[in-house]
C-alpha cells in the first residue's frame, strides 16, 4: 500500500517537473510583455556602467540602454526590474530565467556563446592593465613570475590563463575586492577591460592605465538565453535602429564621459552603423 | 572634508540603504535561526533514537549537508533548480531554505550529542515510572539537556549570522553587498569610503553577536546556581 502511494508521489513529481519545463518554451516576447516588465541584469557595483547612486536607483550606461529597450518594447521606460548580478552569475541568470537580457558589460567570447545568445553588440573594448604609478607595467614581459590581480570568470581571468601561464594570477570575485587588493599591494597589477580601467585610473591618483590595449578587440553585447530567437531577433533590430539614430552617443554624453573625460575618444568605444554590418 | 566618514553616510538615502540592507541581513537570520531551532530539536531526538532507519537517514541528511559549502547550495536551489525544472524560487526564499536546512543539521547534531551525554538512568528511570517515551523525553531528557545544548546553541547561531552576505551571490543585497555599492560610488572621490563602510559593517554585525554571546553567559551562570 505505502509502496504504491510513493510510487504516485514519484510519478506526479516528474510529471510535475516535465511539464514546467516545457510550458516555459513557449513565445517569451509574449511573455515579457504579458508580465508587463523587462527583467534586465546589470551590474550593482561598476561605476560607470551599471551601479547604484546613493538615492539607491540604478545608474550607468547599460543601464540607461536597459530603460530605452524597455521604453521600445513596453512602451514605458520604467517597466524594467533589474536584477543586480555579479560577474560570475551572468550566465546562470540568464540559463535559470531569472532574468530576460543581460546589459552587464558582457563581452562576446566563444566559450560564452556556447551557453547564452549574443545580440549585436553595443560597445567595444580591450584589455588593460593597470598599476601604480611608482612602479608602472607597461608590457607583458614585465608580469612573468609576478602576481596580477583579476576578477574571477572575466574576460582578462580567461586571456592570462590561456596565453600567460607564467604569470600568477590572484583572483576575486568582485570588482570591489579586486581594487582594493590593487591598493593593499596584492599584485604589482590589474587586468580588466581597458574601459573600467581609464575611468578607474582618473579616479585614482598615483596609479595608472601602464597597457591599455592587449588582447584582441571584443564586442560588448546584450545577452538572452539559448534557443530564445524570437528576442534575440528583437534586440538586433533595436541594436541597429538605436545606432542609427545616435543613441548610444547621447548614452556615452550622460555616462561615459563625466568619467572617462575627454583623455578618451568614444570612437574607441563606440560602434559606428557600418562596423555594426560586420 | 572630502575623505570624512560623515560624507559618506549623509550623501543621498546612504544611511537608509545600509538600514535596509540590515534588515534583510536580520531578517534571514531569525527566520533560518528560529526554524533550525524548532525543526532541529525533534529531529535530533530521532537521531539520537534506537530505530536504525530513522537515526541513519537523518545520519545521511547531517553529513550531506555538513559536507556542501553553503554557496554551493544557494546555488543549486536558486540556479540549478530552475534551470533542470522550471521551479523559480525568490532570492528570499532560497535564503531562509539553504541556512535552514544547514542549520536544522547541525542543530540537530547538538541535540543529539546533549541528549546521548545524559546518562541512560535517568531515561530508564522515567521509564520505570511509567512516563511514555515522548513523556521521558519532554520531562525529563530536554530540560536537562538544554543546559549542555546552550553554548553551541550560540555558536551556531552567531555562525549563521556571520555567512548571510553570500546571500548576494543570489542577487539578495543584504548589508554587506549595499555596503559594496556605496563603497563603489562613493570611493570615486572618498578615498576612505571603504574603510568608514566596512567600519561601519564590522560595528553592526559586533552589535548583533555580541548581546547574543552576553545572554549565553548570564544564562549559563543562572543556571549553574
Amino acid at each position: 500500500m505505502r509502496d504504491k502511494f510513493v510510487l504516485v508521489l514519484a510519478l506526479f513529481a516528474a510529471f510535475a517537473i516535465f511539464s514546467a519545463g516545457t510550458l516555459r518554451a513557449a513565445g517569451e516576447l509574449d511573455a515579457i510583455k504579458k508580465r508587463g516588465t523587462l527583467r534586465v541584469a546589470v551590474f550593482s557595483d561598476k561605476p560607470p556602467f551599471g551601479f547604484v547612486n546613493e538615492n539607491g536607483d540604478n545608474e550607468g550606461y547599460d543601464v540607461l540602454l536597459a530603460k530605452k529597450v524597455a521604453e521600445d518594447l513596453l512602451g514605458d521606460p520604467s517597466k524594467v526590474e533589474f536584477v543586480l548580478v555579479e560577474a560570475a552569475s551572468r550566465i546562470e541568470v540568464l540559463q535559470a530565467g531569472k532574468a530576460d537580457i543581460v546589459f552587464a558589460n558582457f563581452t562576446v567570447t566563444d566559450e560564452r556563446a556556447k551557453q547564452v545568445d549574443f545580440a549585436l553588440p553595443y560597445m567595444k573594448v580591450a584589455l588593460g592593465v593597470v598599476s601604480p604609478e611608482k612602479a608602472p607595467i607597461t608590457d607583458v614581459a614585465q608580469l612573468s613570475g609576478k602576481t596580477l590581480i583579476v576578477n574571477k570568470g572575466t574576460t582578462a581571468d580567461f586571456y592570462f590563463t590561456e596565453n600567460h601561464p607564467e604569470v600568477k594570477l590572484l583572483k576575486y570575485d568582485q570588482n570591489t575586492e579586486a581594487f582594493n587588493a590593487l591598493r593593499d599591494g596584492r599584485g604589482v597589477g590589474l587586468a580588466h577591460d581597458n574601459t573600467l580601467l581609464f575611468a578607474w585610473a582618473r579616479e585614482n591618483p598615483g596609479f595608472v592605465t601602464g597597457i591599455d590595449f592587449l588582447g584582441s578587440l571584443d564586442a560588448i553585447a546584450p545577452a538572452v538565453k539559448k534557443d530564445n530567437g524570437e528576442l534575440l531577433d528583437w534586440l538586433n533590430a533595436e541594436i541597429e535602429t538605436l545606432t542609427a539614430a545616435g543613441f548610444f552617443q547621447k548614452d556615452y554624453e550622460a555616462t561615459l564621459l563625466p568619467v572617462y573625460g575627454d583623455t578618451v575618444d568614444p570612437k574607441t568605444v563606440l560602434l559606428t552603423p557600418e562596423e555594426l554590418k560586420k | 572634508m572630502p575623505d570624512s566618514a560623515l560624507s559618506v553616510f549623509m550623501a543621498g538615502r546612504n544611511m537608509a540603504r545600509l538600514m535596509e540592507g540590515l534588515w534583510i541581513t536580520v531578517w534571514i537570520s531569525l527566520a533560518s535561526v528560529g526554524l533550525s531551532v524548532v525543526l532541529g530539536i525533534p529531529a535530533g531526538l530521532l537521531m539520537s533514537s534506537k530505530k536504525k532507519i530513522v537515526s541513519g537517514i537523518l545520519r545521511i541528511y547531517l553529513e550531506v549537508i555538513r559536507v556542501m559549502p553553503i554557496l554551493v547550495l544557494l546555488f543549486l536551489f536558486y540556479y540549478s533548480l530552475s534551470k533542470v525544472s522550471g521551479i523559480n524560487l525568490s532570492a528570499y526564499f532560497v535564503s531562509v531554505l539553504v541556512f535552514t536546512l544547514w542549520g536544522t543539521a547541525e542543530m540537530a547534531d547538538l541535540v543529539r550529542a546533549a541528549v546521548t551525554s545524559i546518562p541512560v538512568h535517568q531515561r530508564e528511570s522515567a521509564r520505570a515510572l511509567g512516563l511514555s517515551e515522548l513523556r521521558a523525553n519532554l520531562l525529563v531528557i530536554v530540560p536537562q539537556a538544554v543546559r549542555r545544548l546552550l553554548p553551541g546553541v550560540i555558536n551556531l547561531t552567531t555562525r549563521m549570522i556571520k555567512t548571510t552576505p553570500f546571500v548576494f551571490f543570489i542577487n539578495h543585497p543584504d548589508l554587506m553587498k549595499v555596503g559594496q555599492q556605496i563603497v563603489e560610488v562613493a570611493g570615486m572621490r572618498n578615498h576612505l569610503a571603504s574603510v568608514w563602510v566596512y567600519g561601519f559593517i564590522f560595528l553592526v554585525y559586533f552589535l548583533i553577536c555580541w548581546p547574543i554571546s552576553l545572554l549565553s553567559r548570564w544564562l549559563e551562570g543562572r543556571w549553574k546556581s
